[in-house]
């Protein structure tokens, strides 16, 4: 009878953590602010996310708290305007979109293609640095007086009626948006180049696949985002035209510059979480990914598709129906492949030998609400539909049952199943498993009901509302209270686990991966040897081999 | 009933007869919006039981404490096949009815009577064609096509009636048109749904939708006593438009006598119908928008006009049948003629005259 | 038979692996190392397009919609100072080249000798701007600072410019629509002019390397990475000098 769980230990009275790996390689704080290990760049990423992800949450808390009631009468509205635009500015800018790609992904893409740091290591510092003054100066706009245009800058307001710090809004998110080109590029750059002897395009993890179309996504759809804040800052500063239509110019010229890069950015965003999926959900099942090949040119198709809907952001806003219909056509389409993944995930569980640590119950929460989330969007991308529920709660809910329900939950799946390579050590496993039901509980509470707002008609960014949506509101409030409790135990418990964690060992999983071949934490050039690949991906029959003949590495 | 705390029972009373998952149908489209709404749940919820079906039956039947074995599985292309052909499938029939829908709420019909909505941070503006003035509300007749003729005086709004099913962005620069049909008498929310700055959330109103009675009482008794296109008149004359656009046959500019709705030959070559967007643009930007056989002489209008002043002007001209008005304007007031020569000497009304240069007949 | 936690067999590396000192660790051989560098610049150069996407999509729109203050405002373009910089621009590109080569071929003084050149005429090219710019502020056509639609509402009163173009009077709100061109100018000229600074500045510091013979000793990527990087940032311009100056000279 086999046990419940696929967790192998070393024996935990002889286990030590080895000690020459990447955190104890070199001392000082310069080590770490000038390093060029992309392992160290990861921690330094964790760190500095998770930072502004807790800015964001009590936030999104104040939203919460001032929608308990129909009045506006716990923030002044314009105090609330400022609220929920820096909850998007920094949640979308930074969190999800550096969340794995730059922490997961910066620490396990090189040892999952065999390399021993990434393409460009001074360059994925420069990123992180980047990315922290984009933060900081996301800081100075909120203790400056904050920005109260919404995440989306729409002009005219952004540009000639706010009274607030857009400049300085836009100029972060424009160094932050480069700290993206500059992850993206390092990633297209080292799967096309640093791949070790026999790792085939076909042989590498799905996880890397997803990156790959994601960061194809950030390195050309970023760039149109920069140049866009470049205008916007000089209609505002300068009074130069161009969105101007008294002085001949068009506010719909932003809005489909904007949104050629931030229908992008949503694919940025839920692919390299995707790819997370396809890594949990096979090694809990003990199996090769459902349709490889399916999964792989999936991501790809949703990168590509991706540019070509930017559009369905504006189907209320006068562009000509038959606009609508192409864009509307396109939608579709890009929903089709996302629907092909989930399946091929639920098919990578039929006869599989499946265990339900905390990676997986994310894994499945993902599965759950990111099919709502996608079909959700299906009703948004139907032109018809659109109209009764765009720039309503239904549209609030959609994205973040994707974003939220879906990227976030990926998000704690991929830290909770790389955490024992990054830091050597196990999390405990019963409290997070709680932490992960409670999560799933309080985000349905949530945002369910922001659906059913949404189809009743109550709009979006609104501080003070109708009385007959209150009960709606007050649940989804309550769900958040309960959300929160969720996502805080994590770093509790992952913090404590880093002193009091059961010794990892070098896979504690059993999977296959080359980054599980090593120890953990790994060494500072991953590889004593450049590895040579002579399996397929995910081949739980050669890792049964190897098993016989690994010797557990121990100091 | 005893047992429950008095708050909590009033909390779900309360609830329970408040709680609906649809705003009221209203309009005609409302329940064919609700019809592919439905659908998409339907689908949805089929969709989502499907996949939760999956994960959890895999999740028992292959647990490790009972199969422990797992057994490796490449893939199936009909299988694949299955599950794109089929959403595919299914997402296309939402996308052609969902366009269908779209095009039905975005293409009024011809015999829809239209009325104008200003919108300006933070309220509404709505100009009924007879000279009523609304803030922040709406009268409609009910079972009457009425369009809706939207434009800001500043930033985007969005014009929403979530009864109809229908919202429309209102955006600086250019008119923007829905349309929709009340289907039953009451009154309803209307809601700003773009974000527009601080008081977005109080930008909003009510559509009282009356009975055909009702809402003759209420025009006679809220008219301001000048109809849009009186005001259009005067302002016509006030900024002088009539020194070029009168129907002298030296006159600068061309006749406007039924142009709107007709199809006009541009300077440039190209052919426009003459539309509200049109005779805007034309105010506006005279020099993109030149008659054919004509200079680009006329001054621009921007920024000496609101844009209730250019609906006025609108609103004038789409009602100028003859040139029996413009005459009337040129011999009432005290502008000299454009020629030297005879002041007011009123011109007898002739007979219909013949479509004035550049005017393509239809 | 593997000893260590790594799989399979890794190739047979000796301890002290040959490899010239300028090989980063992480690459196997100096070849990965070019090869990964050359393309990483390629990609990079692909996200400038996009950039600059953005601002040629602007200008095509605005141009087909106020053609008319388009083509008067082009007019007000000196098509000599654009022509000097566009050789000038191409001259450059040349000696960069050539600066590639020398260093391949591991000539040292030639390449400096290129290098300096690439880097005058880089400074050429920004003076030339610099006296159209300051020609534009003259004329008060620096959008949002100091604009004057006039030399449109009456070109007669621009001798040199009605001597060869004979424009005709715009309309006042056509008028106004030549700032928008002349943003477009500066928005362009003005990023491609930045990417120029940080190119010679990127030269500056490769002229102090190069003359300690730090790209003479095989190790060429950098100079030519940053050769491709000089010829995007010519090619942009031979795009923007038929768009802002050629198009619709003479009618």
């Amino acid at each position: 009878m086999s046990s419940a769980t696929i967790v192998s230990l070393p024996d935990q009275s002889t286990a030590r953590i080895p000690k020459v790996n990447f955190l104890t390689k070199e001392n000082g704080l310069l080590s770490w602010l000038l390093t060029g290990d992309h392992k160290r760049i990861a921690v330094l990423y964790l760190i500095s996310i998770t930072f502004f992800f807790f800015i964001g949450g009590a936030l999104a808390g104040l939203i919460r708290l001032q929608l308990l009631t129909p009045q506006a009468d716990l923030l002044a509205t314009d105090t609330y305007n400022k609220v929920f635009t820096m909850h998007g500015v920094i949640m979308v800018f930074l969190f999800l979109v550096p969340s794995v790609p730059a922490t997961i992904g910066n620490f396990v893409i090189p040892m999952m293609v065999g390399a021993k740091d990434l393409a460009l290591p001074k360059i994925n510092l420069l990123s992180w640095y980047l990315y922290v003054i984009g933060g900081i100066l996301v800081i100075y706009t909120m203790v400056s007086g904050g920005v109260d245009t919404g995440w989306t800058f729409t002009t005219p307001l952004s540009t000639h009626f706010s009274n607030t710090n857009v400049v300085s809004t836009g100029i972060a998110v424009f160094i932050a948006g480069f700290s993206s080109i500059f992850t993206g590029l390092n990633f297209i750059v080292t799967i096309h180049k640093m791949r070790c002897p026999g790792m085939t395009w076909f042989r590498l993890p799905l996880f890397v696949w997803s990156h790959y179309a994601a960061s194809i996504l950030m390195v050309l759809g970023t760039p149109v985002l920069a140049i866009t804040l470049v205008l916007l800052v000089l209609e505002r500063t300068v009074g130069i035209g161009v969105f101007d239509p008294a002085k001949g110019g068009d506010p719909l010229l932003f809005q489909h510059l904007f949104w050629f890069y931030s229908h992008p950015a949503v694919y940025i965003m839920i692919l390299p979480g995707m790819g997370v999926i396809s890594e949990v959900i096979s090694t809990f099942s003990r199996k090769r990914v459902f349709g490889y090949t399916a999964v792989a040119f999936s991501s790809v198709a949703i990168a590509v598709f991706g540019f070509f809907v930017w559009a369905h952001h504006m189907f209320i806003m006068g562009i000509s129906n038959y606009a609508v219909l192409v864009f509307s056509l396109l939608t579709m389409l890009v929903a089709v492949p996302s629907a092909i993944k989930i399946f091929n995930w639920a098919f990578t569980l039929y006869k599989g030998s499946i265990t339900f640590e905390t990676p997986m119950l994310y894994a499945f929460g993902f599965m759950g609400l990111f099919t709502i989330g996608g079909m959700t969007g299906v009703f948004l991308g139907a032109s018809g539909t659109d109209i009764q529920l765009t720039e309503t709660y239904f549209i609030v809910a959609h994205f973040h049952f994707v974003m939220v329900g879906g990227m976030l939950m990926a998000f704690l799946s991929g830290v909770h199943f790389w955490w024992p390579k990054i830091t050597g050590r196990m999390y405990p496993e019963k409290i997070s498993q709680m932490a992960a039901v409670v999560t799933f509980i309080g985000f349905n509470l949530t945002f369910f009901p922001q659906f059913i707002l949404g189809t009743l008609g109550m709009p979006r960014r609104y501080a003070s509302y109708p009385p007959e949506f209150q009960v709606l509101n007050v649940f989804s409030t309550a769900g958040a209270s309960i959300l929160g409790v969720g996502y805080l135990l994590p770093v509790l418990y992952l913090t404590w686990s880093l002193r009091y964690g059961k010794i990892a060992g070098d896979n504690p999983w059993q999977a296959t991966g080359l980054e599980w071949q090593t120890q953990s934490p790994p060494l500072t050039e991953n590889f004593t040897r450049i590895p040579i690949m002579d399996h397929e991906a995910y081949d739980y029959d050669w890792l049964e081999r190897q098993k016989a003949k690994e010797v557990a590495s121990v100091g | 009933m005893s047992h429950i705390s008095p708050v909590l029972w009033q909390f779900l009373v309360k609830w329970m007869t408040h709680f609906a998952l649809f705003p009221p149908e209203a309009s005609k489209i409302a329940p064919q919006m609700d019809a592919l709404y439905f659908f998409m749940l339907l689908v949805s919820v089929v969709g989502l039981t499907f996949v939760i079906l999956l994960v959890t039956t895999f999740s028992i039947l292959y647990r490790r404490q009972r199969h422990p074995v797992a057994v490796q599985i490449e893939g199936s292309t009909l299988l694949e096949a299955t599950w794109t052909i089929i959403p595919l499938g299914l997402f296309l029939v939402m996308f052609v009815w969902g366009a269908l829908l779209y095009f039905r709420v975005y293409t009024p019909p011809p015999n829809a009577m239209n009325i104008y909505v200003v919108g300006k941070q933070w309220m509404w503006k709505i100009e009924h064609p007879g000279g009523q003035h609304e803030i922040d509300a709406l009268h409609v007749p009910v079972d009457r096509a009425v369009q809706i003729t939207l434009i800001s005086q500043d930033v985007f709004h969005s014009f929403s009636i979530p009864a109809f099913r229908v919202k429309r962005e209102a955006i600086p620069g250019r008119y923007t048109t829905m349309w929709f049909e009340a289907s039953r008498t009451g009154t309803y929310h209307l809601f700003c749904t773009q974000y527009c700055g601080t008081d977005h959330s109080h930008m909003t109103g009510w559509v009282v939708v009356m009975t055909p009675e009702d809402y003759r009482k209420w025009l006679a008794e809220s008219t301001s006593g000048e109809s849009l296109a009186q005001d259009g008149e005067r302002l016509f004359a006030s900024l002088s438009c009539n020194a070029c656009h009168n129907t002298r046959p030296d006159s600068r500019g061309p006749s406007l006598a039924n142009v709107y709705g007709s199809n006009l030959r541009l300077a440039n070559g190209q052919t426009v119908t003459v539309d509200d967007s049109y005779l805007r643009q034309a105010i506006l930007e005279p020099s993109s928008h030149v008659t054919q056989g004509y200079v680009p002489i006329m001054p621009t209008y921007q920024g000496q006009i609101s844009e209730e002043g250019v609906i006025e002007l609108v609103e004038y001209i789409k009602h100028l049948n003859s040139d029996y008005r413009v005459q009337q304007t040129t011999t009432t007031t005290d502008l000299p003629p454009a020629s030297g020569g005879k002041a007011t000497g009123g011109r007898p009304a002739t007979a219909k005259r013949p479509a004035a240069e550049g005017t393509v007949n239809q | 038979m593997s000893d260590s936690p790594v799989i399979a067999h890794g190739r047979l590396e000796t301890a002290s692996d040959e490899h010239p000192s300028y090989q980063r660790h992480h690459f196997e051989s100096v070849e990965q190392q070019a090869d990964t560098t050359n393309f990483a610049m390629w990609l990079f150069l692909l996200t400038e397009v996009m950039f600059f996407g953005g601002l040629f999509t602007a200008y095509l729109i605005l141009r087909n919609w106020y053609y008319p203050a388009f083509v008067e405002g082009s007019h007000q373009l000196n098509i000599f100072w654009g022509t000097a910089n566009t050789s000038v621009l191409i001259t450059s590109s040349f000696t960069m080249a050539m600066g590639v080569w020398c260093a391949e071929t591991r000539r040292k003084n030639a390449l400096v000798l290129c290098l300096v050149l690439t880097f005058v005429l880089g400074l050429v090219f920004l003076g030339i701007k610099g006296i159209e710019y300051h020609e534009k502020w003259v004329k008060h056509h620096v959008p949002g600072l100091n604009y004057s639609a006039e030399s449109f509402l009456n070109p007669a009163s621009d001798h040199e410019v009605y001597a060869e173009y004979h424009d005709k009077p715009l309309m006042p709100d056509m008028a106004a629509k030549t700032e928008l061109y002349f943003f477009l100018y500066f928005a362009m000229t003005g990023m491609h002019a930045l990417h120029m600074i940080i190119g010679i500045g990127i030269l500056a510091f490769m002229i102090f390397r190069a003359r300690a013979g730090a790209y003479t000793n095989g190790h060429v990527t950098f100079v030519e990475n940053f050769g491709l990087y000089w010829h995007f940032v010519d090619i942009i311009w031979i795009f923007l000098f038929p768009l802002l100056y050629l198009i619709s000279r003479h009618q």
